[in-house]
C-alpha cells in the first residue's frame, strides 16, 4: 500500500522522532542506552552504546594473583555469579594441573546448576514483568530467595558470592545446606510445583504468545555469525551447549537434554529457558544422590590436594611449618603461577562465558580476557529490534537476558 | 419560574452530590489499598499492613505524602496546560457519578428522596459524552509535559479510548433496543425481580466489559502508561498531587465503570430473590444501595484479578482488537438483537 503513496520531501509524516531509550529507562534493568529512530512507535533505526558501567576488571586482574580475580567474576553476570566463579577456577585450575575429587565436582554441579536456575527464574519472570504480568515474577522470586539461602549457607553471601576456591570449596556443605537443597527440590512445595504454575501462566497465554511470538527473532545463521551461544542460540535451533561438547566439572556422568527452538524469537527463548530449568533441576537431583553415595572418608573430600593455592586450615597454620608458609604466601599473593596460556569456558546461564588467560610465570596473570556473551547479543539487538514496535524493542531486550554487568566487563 | 424553586430540593440535592463525590473519592482511596491487598494476596505477599490495622490507614499516608512531595512543572512544559490536564481527569472522572441511580427512595424528614443526584432522560448518553471528555485530561496533560514517552503514552490513549468507544457504543445500541429508553433509572426499575439485562444481552455485556477495560486503561489495555515501555506514560512528568489526581481518576474510573456495568446489565440496585415490598422502604433502600455495592466490588475484583494475571496487549493488536474483532461482533450483536425484537414484538 505504502508504496503507492508518493509524499513530498520534507512532508511531516516522513519525519521521524528520535528516542533515547535508556540509559536510565525503568525497562532497560541496567544501564543500556539505545537511540532509537521512531516513525509513530516503530523503530526504524537503532543504535546500541556500550561502556556504561565498564570497570576495566581485565586490567584490574592483571595486578592481582589468582584467587583475588574471583571477586571480579562475580560482578559479571551477577543474576548466576557462581557459575562465574566455577568457571574461573576451572580455568585456573586447568593452567596450574590441579585436578578435583568427584565430589567436589558434583558438589560444583548443584551449585552451577542452581545458579543456572535462578538466572533462567529471573530471565523469564521478566519477560513476563516487561510483557505487564508481574505476578509470575513474585511467584519464581520466591524460589530465588531459596537458592540464595544456599549459597549463604555454603559460602556466606548472596548476590556476589566470591564461592569455592581454587580447588574446591572453602568449607564442606552443611547438613543445613541440604535439607534447605531437599526443600527447594521438594516437587510438592519446592520449586518443580511453583514452576509448573508459572509455565500454567504464560506458556499457552493467548496474549503472551502473541506478545512473544515472531518478536526479535535471530536466523541460526545470523546467530552463529554473531558468535550467539548459551540459550538464545539454542532457540534458534542450534544444540550447542559447552556442558555436552567439551565436558568440564565431570558433566559427562549426567544425563540430561538440550532443549533446542526453531525461530530464535522471544516465545522460543522462553521456552528453551523453562525447559533448562526442568534439566537443571534433574541434573540436581542426580548430583545429589551421586554426593550421597559417598560415605566415611570420603564425605570429608571438599577440596583438591594443591598446597600451594588452597587455603590451608587455620589450625594447621598455628602448628605446622609447611601450613604457615603456604598461608603466607597465599595471602600475600606472592606464589607465582606457572606459565602458560589457556581458555577454558563453562556454560554460563547466558551462554558460553570463556576465560582466556596468558601468564608468562609472575605471580599475577600477563593478560586475562572474559568471552562475556552479553556482549556479543547486544551487537545483535539493533538488528533484531529494526522493523518492530517500541514494546516489541523492550521484551526483546529482556528475552535476550542482557546484563550491565556482564556487558561492560 | 425562578422563583417557584423548591429550596428544600436544593438543599437535598446538594447534600446527595456531596455525599456521592465524597463516598465515590473515599471508595476510590480504598480501591488502591484493595488493589495492594489483592495485588498482595495473587502474589504470596501481605501487601501494606504498617499504617493503622490491617494497614487500613494507608490510602491516607499515601494521600498526604503526595501532598507533601515537591511540585515539580518542568521548564519547558506548557503550564497551563499542564495544570489542566489532572485537573479535567478529576472532573470528568467524578462528573459521572450525577446520573447513577444508588438505590430506591428513602422517607426522611417526611420528604421522599431520591437516591439520584439527577435522573435525566438521557442519562446513558451524559455518560457517554462525560467519559469521551476524560481523555482530553489525559492527551492535555501529556501533550503540554513536551516529553516523548508522554506524548507516546498520550497518543495511545487518544487512538485507545476513541477506538473502544465505538464497540463499547454500539453494544450499548442493542441494549437500548431492548430497554427501549435512554434513562439509568428506567432501566434499572425494569430489570427489577431478577430480570436483568445480561440474560439478553450476553454478548454484548461482553463486548461493554473488554471496552470499559479499555475506557479505564487497565490491564490488559494499560498501554498508555505502560510503565516497562513508556515509563511512565502519560504521567511521566508530574509529581506531587498532580500525578495523584491522574492516578486518582483512573481509580474513580474504574469504579464508575464497575456502576455502570452493574447498573446497565445487571440490575443496579435490585437483589435478586428478595421481594423489596416486603420491608417499609427506607430498608429497602439500604439493601438496595448494599446490593448495587457487592456487584460493585466484585466488578472492581474482578479488573483487579485480571490486572494482576495477564499481560499487555501490544499496540497493533489492541487496535486490531477493537477494530477488526469487537466492532464487528458489536455490529453482529445489534443485527441479531434487532432481529429479534422485530420478531417477538410482532
Amino acid at each position: 500500500m505504502s508504496n503507492h503513496i508518493h509524499l513530498p520531501e520534507g512532508s511531516i509524516e516522513k519525519q521521524t522522532t528520535t528516542l533515547n531509550l535508556g540509559p536510565t529507562h525503568p525497562a532497560t534493568h541496567g544501564v543500556f542506552q539505545n537511540i532509537l529512530e521512531l516513525d509513530g512507535e516503530r523503530v526504524m533505526e537503532a543504535v546500541s552504546t556500550v561502556g556504561y558501567i565498564h570497570r576495566a576488571f581485565e586490567k584490574i586482574a592483571e595486578r592481582r594473583p589468582l584467587y583475588q580475580i574471583t571477586p571480579l567474576t562475580d560482578r559479571l553476570n551477577y543474576c548466576s555469579s557462581p557459575i562465574n566463579n566455577m568457571g574461573w577456577h576451572l580455568t585456573c585450575e586447568k593452567l596450574l594441573g590441579v585436578k578435583t575429587p568427584k565430589r567436589v565436582d558434583y558438589l560444583r554441579i548443584i551449585i552451577m546448576e542452581l545458579a543456572r536456575i535462578s538466572d533462567h527464574l529471573i530471565c523469564n519472570s521478566i519477560v513476563g514483568v516487561d510483557s505487564g504480568a508481574y505476578s509470575g515474577f513474585l511467584y519464581l522470586m520466591q524460589f530465588r530467595e531459596l537458592i540464595y539461602e544456599i549459597y549463604e549457607e555454603v559460602c556466606g553471601s548472596r548476590l556476589t558470592t566470591n564461592i569455592g576456591r581454587i580447588g574446591g570449596f572453602e568449607r564442606n556443605f552443611t547438613n543445613t545446606a541440604f535439607e534447605k537443597l531437599e526443600k527447594f527440590l521438594d516437587p510438592k512445595h519446592g520449586y518443580p510445583a511453583q514452576l509448573k504454575e508459572f509455565e500454567n501462566l504464560f506458556t499457552r497465554n493467548r496474549i503472551f504468545m502473541e506478545r512473544t511470538i515472531g518478536c526479535g527473532p535471530i536466523s541460526a545463521e545470523r546467530a552463529m555469525n554473531y558468535g550467539f551461544t548459551g540459550p538464545n542460540l539454542r532457540a534458534a535451533g542450534v544444540d550447542y551447549d559447552v556442558r555436552v561438547h567439551t565436558p568440564y566439572s565431570s558433566y559427562e556422568d549426567f544425563d540430561f537434554t538440550i532443549p533446542v527452538g526453531n525461530t530464535g524469537d522471544c516465545y522460543d527463548r522462553f521456552l528453551v529457558r523453562n525447559e533448562e530449568m526442568w534439566q537443571s533441576l534433574s541434573i540436581i537431583n542426580q548430583a545429589y544422590k551421586k554426593v550421597q553415595e559417598f560415605k566415611g572418608a570420603e564425605a570429608e573430600v571438599y577440596h583438591a590436594d594443591a598446597p600451594a593455592y588452597y587455603l590451608p586450615e587455620k589450625k594447621d597454620v598455628y602448628t605446622k611449618m609447611e601450613a604457615l608458609i603456604y598461608h603466607f604466601k597465599i595471602v600475600m599473593g606472592e606464589t607465582d603461577i606457572p606459565a602458560g596460556e589457556v581458555y577454558n569456558s563453562v556454560e554460563g546461564a547466558n551462554g558460553e562465558l570463556g576465560y582466556y588467560l596468558i601468564s608468562d610465570g609472575g605471580r599475577t596473570p600477563y593478560r586475562l580476557h572474559f568471552r562475556r556473551p552479553c556482549f556479543i547479543y547486544y551487537q545483535a539487538y539493533p538488528e533484531l529490534i529494526k522493523g518492530g514496535m517500541l514494546s516489541d524493542a523492550v521484551i526483546t531486550m529482556s528475552s535476550l537476558n542482557l546484563i550491565a554487568g556482564e556487558l561492560d566487563a | 419560574m425562578l422563583l417557584a424553586i423548591d429550596f428544600a430540593l436544593i438543599i437535598e440535592k446538594l447534600i446527595l452530590i456531596v455525599v456521592v463525590v465524597s463516598a465515590s473519592l473515599v471508595i476510590a482511596m480504598y480501591t488502591t489499598f484493595a488493589e495492594r491487598k489483592v495485588a498482595a494476596i495473587l502474589q504470596d505477599r501481605r501487601g501494606p499492613n504498617r499504617a493503622g490495622p490491617f494497614g487500613l490507614l494507608q490510602p491516607l499516608a499515601d494521600g498526604l505524602k503526595l501532598f507533601f512531595k515537591e511540585e515539580i512543572i518542568p521548564n519547558f512544559s506548557s503550564k497551563f496546560l499542564f495544570i489542566l490536564g489532572p485537573a479535567l481527569a478529576m472532573l470528568t472522572a467524578v462528573m459521572t457519578s450525577a446520573v447513577v441511580p444508588w438505590g430506591d427512595k428513602v422517607q426522611l424528614f417526611d420528604r421522599e428522596i431520591n437516591l439520584q443526584i439527577a435522573d435525566i432522560n438521557i442519562g446513558i448518553l451524559y455518560v457517554f459524552g462525560v467519559v469521551s471528555m476524560g481523555v482530553y485530561g489525559i492527551m492535555i496533560g501529556s501533550w503540554a509535559s513536551n516529553n516523548k514517552f508522554s506524548l507516546l503514552g498520550g497518543l495511545r490513549a487518544a487512538s485507545q479510548i476513541i477506538s473502544y468507544e465505538l464497540a463499547m457504543g454500539i453494544s450499548l445500541i442493542a441494549l437500548l433496543m431492548v430497554t427501549g429508553t435512554l434513562s439509568l433509572k428506567e432501566m434499572v426499575v425494569q430489570q427489577q425481580a431478577g430480570h436483568w439485562n445480561i440474560i439478553y444481552q450476553p454478548l454484548g455485556f461482553l463486548i461493554f466489559l473488554i471496552c470499559a477495560f479499555a475506557e479505564c486503561n487497565r490491564t490488559p489495555f494499560d498501554l498508555p502508561e505502560a510503565e516497562n515501555e513508556l515509563i511512565g506514560g502519560y504521567h511521566t512528568e508530574y509529581s506531587s498531587m498532580k500525578l495523584g489526581f491522574y492516578l486518582f481518576s483512573e481509580y474513580i474510573n474504574m469504579f464508575i465503570s464497575s456502576v455502570i456495568m452493574a447498573t446497565l446489565f445487571f440490575g443496579g440496585y435490585d437483589m435478586p430473590f428478595v421481594n423489596e415490598a416486603n420491608f417499609t422502604p427506607n430498608i429497602a433502600a439500604i439493601i438496595g444501595v448494599a446490593a448495587l455495592m457487592t456487584k460493585v466490588i466484585l466488578f472492581i475484583f474482578l479488573f483487579m484479578w485480571v490486572r494482576w494475571t495477564i499481560p499487555r496487549f501490544r499496540y497493533d493488536q489492541l487496535m486490531h482488537l477493537g477494530w477488526r474483532i469487537l466492532i464487528p461482533l458489536a455490529l453482529f450483536n445489534m443485527l441479531v438483537t434487532g432481529a429479534a425484537v422485530l420478531y417477538f414484538n410482532r
